[in-house]
């Protein structure tokens, strides 16, 4: 395919994901103490589904969504053709390899190169999706040393509600329900702020952002 | 499709909606130049949101009976979304769901199109009924197995049910009236909308007795009662569109009227049970599409069997 068809091909497919995702679960951006402004950001959020980056992307304004990044694992994006076209060419994603022993490249270097490229970034710092009964797996990481490695970039949760309920781990078929993203106030590593606490920060300051109904 | 009725009454609407349009614009620079006034915010809301509708409608019509019923069918997806998104469920009742959105729905309106009034009368509250519960039970999941099953059933009655009833007008056949059922559509919907919005200007002018203070605050007596009479008043000077006579629409537009009401009681009490305001967010910050169709949603099939019982030869 030449690059031109590709970058055309790579619109309309995006496109029709995203109105594929409207139509299943109509989602509804909540922006609680930040606005969607064009500003550099490393959106990070609880991980249930593949279409959980998806969503978000869904939601944020064009402009917005252009310079938006998902962050995802080279070792499931690149098993197939189809999947490979989607992760780089559809979503430009940063892609990570989960398996330390086969990396070519440092994965907080490749998300730091993007940031220092201009790009947000959507990051799911649980490193996998979440099919147990706990809100969010511990997180990995990875959060901490992107935080420590640019400190000035905005970090903002992103609770991303029903999306579960819709598409169950290991069901085919999903089920039309309506999904809210909240998006919180954004957080910084504080000074001298080791990795378990700021972790756990990330994480409360996640949580705290699940709707009422769902505790 | 069209009548010259359908024509003159959309044209009224049209005329109403951009009186109402006017006054919302003045209203707007008057009280609420940048968007302090939730009223006007509100009031404004609402009638985007039926222009929206009444040009959704129009489209509809001049489509023909399938792009009628198409229309009823997409807006029971969109409310059955939204229902399904409050009631319990489990992963056991997954397949359960997938079957509510892509078997029974699109089946009911196959049924509805295809004029089977046997089936679309039976299928939801029989089959469905019995065999359903049977995809859930399957799974072997039997926490809250009656509280999942009646939810699930409930959605289906209210989003596809009943909403179904309103493109079945359509074939209703009436001895004087042929080719022009779809006034019965533009009538009931019209009767109702305007109890409500009438009911939402009387109760904000002179409104002060609660009806259930517990449910909805902004249900009054004095709103309610000039409401209705308002819309029985309309409703009836408009009887030679419709196949009723004087007095026949007149008892009509009442019986729609109170139907629409108790669709607007019974589904608040569903939304204060679930803790939620709204049943969704379809039109940006001011509700879902259940919040816009609860009335019509009651009156639809009590209007349609009233009709076919004493009207329609079928």
């Amino acid at each position: 395919m030449s690059p031109a068809l590709r970058s055309i091909a790579a619109l309309a497919v995006g496109q029709a994901i995203s109105v594929f995702a409207r139509f299943m679960t109509a989602p509804r951006a909540i922006w609680q103490g930040i606005e969607p402004v064009p500003k550099q950001r490393v959106y990070f959020a609880n991980h249930s589904s593949n279409g959980d980056f998806v969503l978000i992307w869904t939601v944020l304004p064009a402009a917005m969504r252009r310079q938006t990044r998902p962050v995802a694992a080279l070792d499931y994006w690149l098993t197939s053709p189809l999947r490979a076209f989607i992760g780089r060419a559809v979503f430009n994603a940063v892609l990570i390899d989960r398996r330390p022993e086969n990396r070519a490249e440092d994965p907080v270097a490749q998300m730091a190169a993007a940031l220092d490229a201009g790009s947000s970034l959507i990051l799911f710092p649980e490193g996998q999706r979440n099919s147990a009964e706990a809100p969010l797996l511990p997180f990995k990481s990875g959060l901490y040393h992107l935080a420590s490695a640019r400190p000035s970039v905005d970090l903002v949760p992103v609770w991303i509600a029903n999306l579960n309920k819709v598409m169950p781990k290991g069901e085919i078929i999903p089920v039309p329900l309506i999904c809210t993203l909240t998006f919180g106030t954004p957080m910084h590593l504080a000074p001298g702020e080791d990795k378990p606490a700021f972790l756990g920060r990330a994480a409360a300051t996640l949580l705290a952002l699940r709707p009422k109904a769902q505790e | 499709m069209t009548s010259p009725h359908l024509l003159w009454l959309l044209s009224g609407i049209g005329g109403i909606l951009i009186l109402a349009s006017i006054i919302g614009e003045i209203l707007r620079l008057r009280l609420s130049p940048s968007g302090e006034n939730p009223v006007v915010e509100n009031l404004n809301a609402r009638i985007t949101a039926w222009w929206v509708m009444v040009i959704l409608l129009a489209i509809a019509f001049v489509a023909g009976k399938a792009g009628v019923v198409l229309l009823f069918a997409l807006a029971s997806f969109a409310a059955l979304r939204e229902f399904l998104t409050l009631t319990t469920h489990n992963r056991a009742d997954h397949w359960s769901l997938v079957a509510c959105f892509f078997v029974v729905l699109p089946l009911q309106y196959i049924f509805v199109l295809t004029d089977l009034y046997g089936m679309y009368a039976v299928f939801i509250p029989v089959y469905v009924f019995l065999l359903l519960p049977v995809l859930s039970a399957l799974r072997g999941d039997t926490r809250d197995f009656l509280v999942r099953v009646s939810e699930t059933q409930w959605a289906l009655m209210i989003c596809v049910y009943c909403v179904s009833h309103v493109p079945a007008l359509l074939y209703l056949r009436i001895p004087g009236f042929e080719g022009r059922t779809v006034m019965l559509i533009a009538y009931l919907i019209f009767v109702v909308q305007l109890s409500d919005v009438m009911q939402y200007v009387w109760g904000k002018l002179l409104g002060r007795t609660p009806i259930a203070p517990s449910l909805s605050p902004s249900k009054t007596w004095e709103g309610f009662i000039l409401g209705a009479l308002t819309a029985v008043a309309v409703g009836t000077s408009l009887w030679w569109m419709t196949p009723f006579s004087m007095l026949q629409a007149a008892a009509m537009c009442l019986l729609l009227t109170m139907m629409g009401f108790f669709g607007g009681l019974v589904m608040s009490a569903i939304k204060r049970d679930r803790g939620v305001k709204d049943w969704g967010h379809l039109i940006a910050g001011h509700g879902g599409f259940i919040d816009r169709l609860d009335s019509v949603i009651f009156a639809a099939p009590i209007f349609f069997h009233v009709t076919r019982y004493f009207w329609s030869l079928t």
